[in-house]
């Protein structure tokens, strides 16, 4: 992995994900900012697909279970041609095809629906299971949400993942310590997330979410273990990168335009630090 | 019943989640037996107060509907007075048979909220947006199913479930942004209509329920001005539906038309077609979201493209008097 490029591909997708949200003035930013790193990572450097085929049947899968991060996949999914990148600009707009949470019926590389929390972890399975039946190399991809955990159907997944040694199945949890009313120990506390999903028989690995680095090595480690799903805690920041909503962890944000300025000016000062290092 | 109609078709400055925040609040205070159960939705409804007022009767079951109406059933099991909320979405297709099951069928108690009703639910989406939610309730035997208008009616509502205390209850709202009908004070009863305009020369009776009620009352001035003279009555509660004002309207006016923020094949147009087809079959036309799915958007254009608004209620009106 060429690590200066993938930390510019981050950077770019903060930018653009800011560029995608403040085109409607507010949403969820939080849980968008924080998976740019994990999203340059996997559509930079490991996943197979053909923007110009996003239905390609060889294709790697991502199905982005925590719904609502729409926006960091709409920012992502332009920067990598599957359709003009300002296309993505009319968020939640009336007939938009980028509506706040991911629809497969709308968008070029949305392979699964999803909003209601929990269910991605499900869809992500059958998916996995439907590629290995079919002898395709495919892998899936599902990103969970911490506070999405509390959802007893991921456990469900998690199981039926496990017994049916699906190693071409890979889950994240963004550990960001925050859902929507709060931190996720003042909700509804966890105890050792890792270790849990450990205990449920899937290969796991907790690393500093916002490393590239550690990110392609521990989807590289995954991959080489066969006969067990995985699963990758990534330690995250809410809100990462967005000025006005990492200081508070916020879930949804309705900026005034100067912040908006503010953390357009800082994400794209970011980007060109990167770019001039 | 005592009702005040304002008649201004203006926003509410109050959100209208806070007729139930506040009021909850009040009634928790008088009373311990009173529990809340909340899925990381309190934010969204204002109730993180209960949870500061009374944490030991208030409580965050995190992001586990169906955990969450189980609990629900097991604390109304020990007599607690439970109520229990999420999106409508959520509190109802998430937690079905929980709530049929632990709850309905066990016949305990449980007041269920459903919040961003129908398209309200707006920014949030089609997998946000419950159209269907009225349905799965109405189907749950000895259920009360109620679709407030505004804050005022919500108010009165809230302050009424605790004495319900036989079969589930299902009351889906809107958050923010509502037009106030009603003065506050007005007070309503479960199970009773609202005639809101009534006369001897009315050629059809609208029935409507939710942010369909303001819609309908601007539906009867067009109509008065064009000289065609109808009834509106507010339906909040679609069940036990309020049989003999419905065939009294059907006698009297020989023409129905519904109006409502749900999917038409299962809603409030549904449970006045049946009391209808046994008391009094009538002419019926159904305002309403013709069996799509719900979509992203602001309210108002969701209200124009599922066919919610005013002309509509006119244009069914005119279509329902030609059938007579
Ligand atoms: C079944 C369900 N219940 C409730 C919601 C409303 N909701 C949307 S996001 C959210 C919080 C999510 O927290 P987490 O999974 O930790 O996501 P993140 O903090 O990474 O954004 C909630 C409660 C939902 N989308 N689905």
């Amino acid at each position: 992995m060429d690590e200066r490029r993938i930390k510019e591909l981050a950077a770019e997708i903060r930018l653009e994900t800011l560029r995608v949200i403040h085109s409607r003035g507010f949403g969820h930013v939080g849980g968008s900012m924080d998976l740019a790193d994990v999203m340059a990572v996997l559509y930079g450097a490991v996943m197979e697909y053909d923007p110009k085929q996003p239905r390609w049947e060889d294709r790697d899968w991502l199905v982005m279970s925590k719904g609502h991060a729409g926006p960091v996949a709409y920012a992502t999914f332009g920067l990598m041609g599957y359709y003009p990148k300002e296309e993505a600009y009319t968020l939640n707009q009336p007939h938009t095809k980028f509506p706040s949470h991911m629809d497969r019926k709308l968008t070029p590389g949305v392979d699964l629906t999803t909003g209601s929390l929990g269910q991605g972890a499900s869809t992500a399975v059958g998916a996995a299971l439907g590629n290995k039946i079919d002898g395709r190399k495919s892998r899936v991809y599902a990103i969970l949400g911490d506070g999405e955990l509390d959802e007893g159907e991921i456990w469900e997944a998690f199981h039926f993942a496990y017994a049916h040694k699906l190693d071409n199945l890979l889950f994240f949890v963004d550990k960001n310590g925050y859902q929507l009313d709060g931190p996720t120990d003042d909700i509804l506390a966890h105890s050792d997330i890792a270790a849990k999903c450990a205990a449920f028989g899937l290969y796991t690995q907790e690393i500093d979410g916002h490393d590239v680095t550690a990110i392609y090595e521990a989807i590289q480690n995954a991959q080489s273990k066969k006969g067990v799903p995985s699963c990758i805690v990534l330690d995250t920041i809410k809100g990462k990168g967005a000025t006005f909503a990492e200081p508070k962890r916020e879930h949804s944000s309705q900026p005034k335009e100067e912040q908006w300025a503010e953390a357009l000016a800082a994400a794209e000062q970011a980007l060109e630090t990167i770019r001039k290092a | 019943m005592d009702v005040k109609v304002i008649g201004k078709h203006e926003k509410d400055a109050r959100a209208c989640r806070d007729a139930l925040a506040l009021t909850l609040d009040e009634l928790m205070a008088q009373d311990k037996r009173i529990c809340y159960v909340d899925c990381d939705l309190m934010s969204c409804v204002n109730t993180k107060r209960l949870r500061e007022h009374y944490p030991e009767r208030a409580f965050e079951a995190g992001i586990a509907e169906g955990n969450a109406a189980g609990v629900a059933a097991g604390l109304a099991a020990t007599g607690k007075k439970v109520f229990f909320h999420s999106f409508g979405t959520f509190s109802s297709r998430r937690c079905y048979d929980q709530i049929y099951m632990s709850a309905a069928y066990a016949g305990l108690t449980v007041h269920v909220l459903g919040s961003d009703a129908g398209v309200s639910a707006a920014f949030n989406g089609g997998t946000h947006m419950p159209l269907e939610d009225g349905a799965m309730y109405l189907s749950i035997p000895e259920s009360t199913v109620l679709d407030p208008a505004d804050y005022a009616q919500l108010e009165s509502i809230t302050r009424q479930l605790p004495g319900i205390e036989h079969g589930v209850t299902y009351t889906r709202f809107v958050r923010k942004g509502v037009i106030q009908v009603y003065e506050d004070g007005s007070t309503f009863e479960i199970g009773k209509g609202v005639v809101l305009h009534e006369s001897a020369a009315d050629q059809a009776t609208v029935i409507a329920s939710g942010i369909l009620v303001d819609e309908a009352l601007k539906a009867w001035e067009a109509l008065a001005a064009e000289g065609i003279a109808v009834r509106v009555i507010d339906m909040f509660t679609w069940k036990p539906l309020d049989e003999d004002l419905v065939e009294k309207a059907a006698r009297e006016t020989g023409a129905i038309v519904t109006a409502e923020n749900h999917n038409v094949t299962c809603g409030l147009g549904s449970v006045v077609a049946n009391c209808l087809a046994r008391r009094c079959p009538t002419v019926q036309e159904f305002v309403g979201v013709q069996d799509r799915f719900g979509q992203v958007g602001p309210q108002d254009f969701l209200m124009d493209e599922y066919g919610l608004r005013t002309a509509d209620i006119i244009c069914a009106v005119k279509r329902v008097i030609a059938r007579k």
